[in-house]
């Protein structure tokens, strides 16, 4: 069951988040061009990076789905893309925040990741629409995996193609943790944990409330048949 | 094979008999090129603008193709028909995208002269040889995803939307690779294209024609 040690994780990601957001505003050091607005780096790169690991994640239950044929692993898949969309509409709007306030206008078509992200992010947004308008739940579930796995697929592909497409106007510094200074990337990882932590306490309390409304359905059916 | 070779025709006598789909294709290119003369204001287009403008068109035209694929088989009990007979599923996705694939060339075979004439500047002269080559390998990407796009959203009740929504994000590399490796052809001191829009292209399309490869058959199951 997914209600299991829930109490416990709620507990560790609201401290590891709090913990995250204090090193962010005390202890990171001010970015030398940026200044203060840099800061929503350390929400906005970890949101995308577990909305993009939620999507990848998405598709692998999907396989999961169609090789078992199990519902529970169509629910995973489902939740999992329902909150990687969620997170999506925070990372577009974080990195228009960015970008108005470092480069100036709140869209930049030369920035690859987040050009890339907003594709990705259209084509999921398709996934509900898509799946709610099949009415049969087998095959509902069974086309919505067919295309978690197309775009599970699709979101390497997509990346490596807008980069290409770049003529790396901007140098790189801020994409790659590996040329952060030592406090700011232990900040960053800090920060990343706690979105991941965050993002693994919302799918287990979706999912458990989804186990539970389908048990309280099939005991409701019981009671009424006898 | 053979039921391939029979699905195929199939798709293309009824095409050639009922005239539906292609020749609707076509004319909606014509009529893009003269919206995009209006809308851009401009008599002649070269370089990047001249391939942007060929590939949306292009790419817009094949969702009219997309849309229309499975129809017959949905309203026409072709599905249960299919699935009856003693064949390899795949056949379906081979025999769809293989129809989808002839389409697209009729359609380039009018559509892209039509480009040369109505909007492309008379500086650009293209080689056609690399054109080719490009249009080949976006053509495998448009049929295999339009395929498995068009399969995905036949069964959902509001498929004529369904159906492009999740074609064209999917369809972006493909927009993206052909358009930039065109327009160094459509530049008035031509350049040669770019080699690695050809592997993107080429890449996208061994990815996907695998990935159908392997999830076609759940679309096809009752």
């Amino acid at each position: 069951m997914h209600g299991k040690g829930l109490r416990g994780l709620s507990i560790a990601t609201a401290a590891i988040l709090v913990t995250a957001f204090a090193l962010v505003f005390f202890y990171a050091p001010l970015d030398a061009d940026q200044g203060f607005v840099q800061k929503i780096f350390y929400l906005h790169v970890p949101m995308a990076i577990v909305a993009l690991c939620g999507f990848i994640f998405g598709g692998i239950c999907a396989i999961g789905f169609l090789r078992t044929r199990d519902r529970k692993w169509d629910l995973r898949s489902y939740v999992a893309i329902h909150l990687s969309l969620i997170l999506g509409v925070g990372v577009l709007i974080t990195g228009s925040i960015w970008a108005r306030a470092s480069w100036g206008h709140w869209w930049v078509w030369d920035e690859p990741t987040l050009v890339s992200f907003l594709i990705i992010f259209l084509l999921y947004a398709c996934y509900q629409p898509l799946r709610f308008s099949i009415e049969d739940p087998d095959k509902q579930a069974r086309y919505a995996a067919v295309f978690a796995i197309l775009a599970g697929a699709f979101v390497p592909l997509n990346f490596l193609a807008v980069r290409l497409a770049q003529p790396l106007a901007h140098p790189r510094v801020l994409g790659a943790s590996g040329n952060l200074p030592g406090s700011m990337e232990l900040v960053f990882l800090v920060s990343l944990l706690g979105m991941a932590l965050l993002f693994v306490t919302l799918w287990k309390y979706e999912m458990a409330a989804k186990e539970t409304r389908m048990r309280l359905k099939s005991l409701r059916r019981r009671l009424l048949s006898t | 094979m053979r039921a391939v070779s029979a699905l195929v025709r199939k798709d293309l006598l009824l095409e050639l008999r009922t005239k539906e789909t292609v020749p609707a294709m076509a004319l909606f290119a014509l009529v893009a090129y003269v919206l995009f003369h209006f809308a851009l204001r401009r008599n002649t287009l070269e370089g990047d603008l001249a391939a942007g403008v060929l590939w949306v068109t292009i790419l817009l035209a094949a969702v009219l193709g997309i849309n229309r694929l499975f129809v017959a088989e949905r309203e026409q009990g072709g599905f249960d028909g299919f699935l009856l007979a003693p064949v390899d599923r795949t056949a379906m996705l081979v025999a769809k995208a293989t129809a989808l694939l002839c389409f697209l060339v009729v359609l380039e075979v009018i559509a892209v002269p039509a480009f040369f004439l109505l909007l492309l500047g008379p500086s650009a002269g293209p080689a056609f040889p690399e054109l080719l080559a490009i249009l080949a390998l976006a053509d495998v990407g448009l049929a295999v995803v339009g395929t498995l796009a068009a399969g995905l959203a036949v069964q959902t009740r509001a498929r004529d939307l369904i159906g492009p929504l999740v074609t064209l994000p999917l369809l972006v590399p493909v927009v993206l690779a052909a358009a930039r490796a065109t327009s160094p052809l459509f530049s008035s001191p031509a350049g040669g294209v770019e080699a690695k829009w050809l592997a993107v292209l080429g890449l996208y399309d061994l990815v996907f024609v695998l990935l159908a490869y392997a999830v076609f058959d759940f679309l096809l199951e009752d």
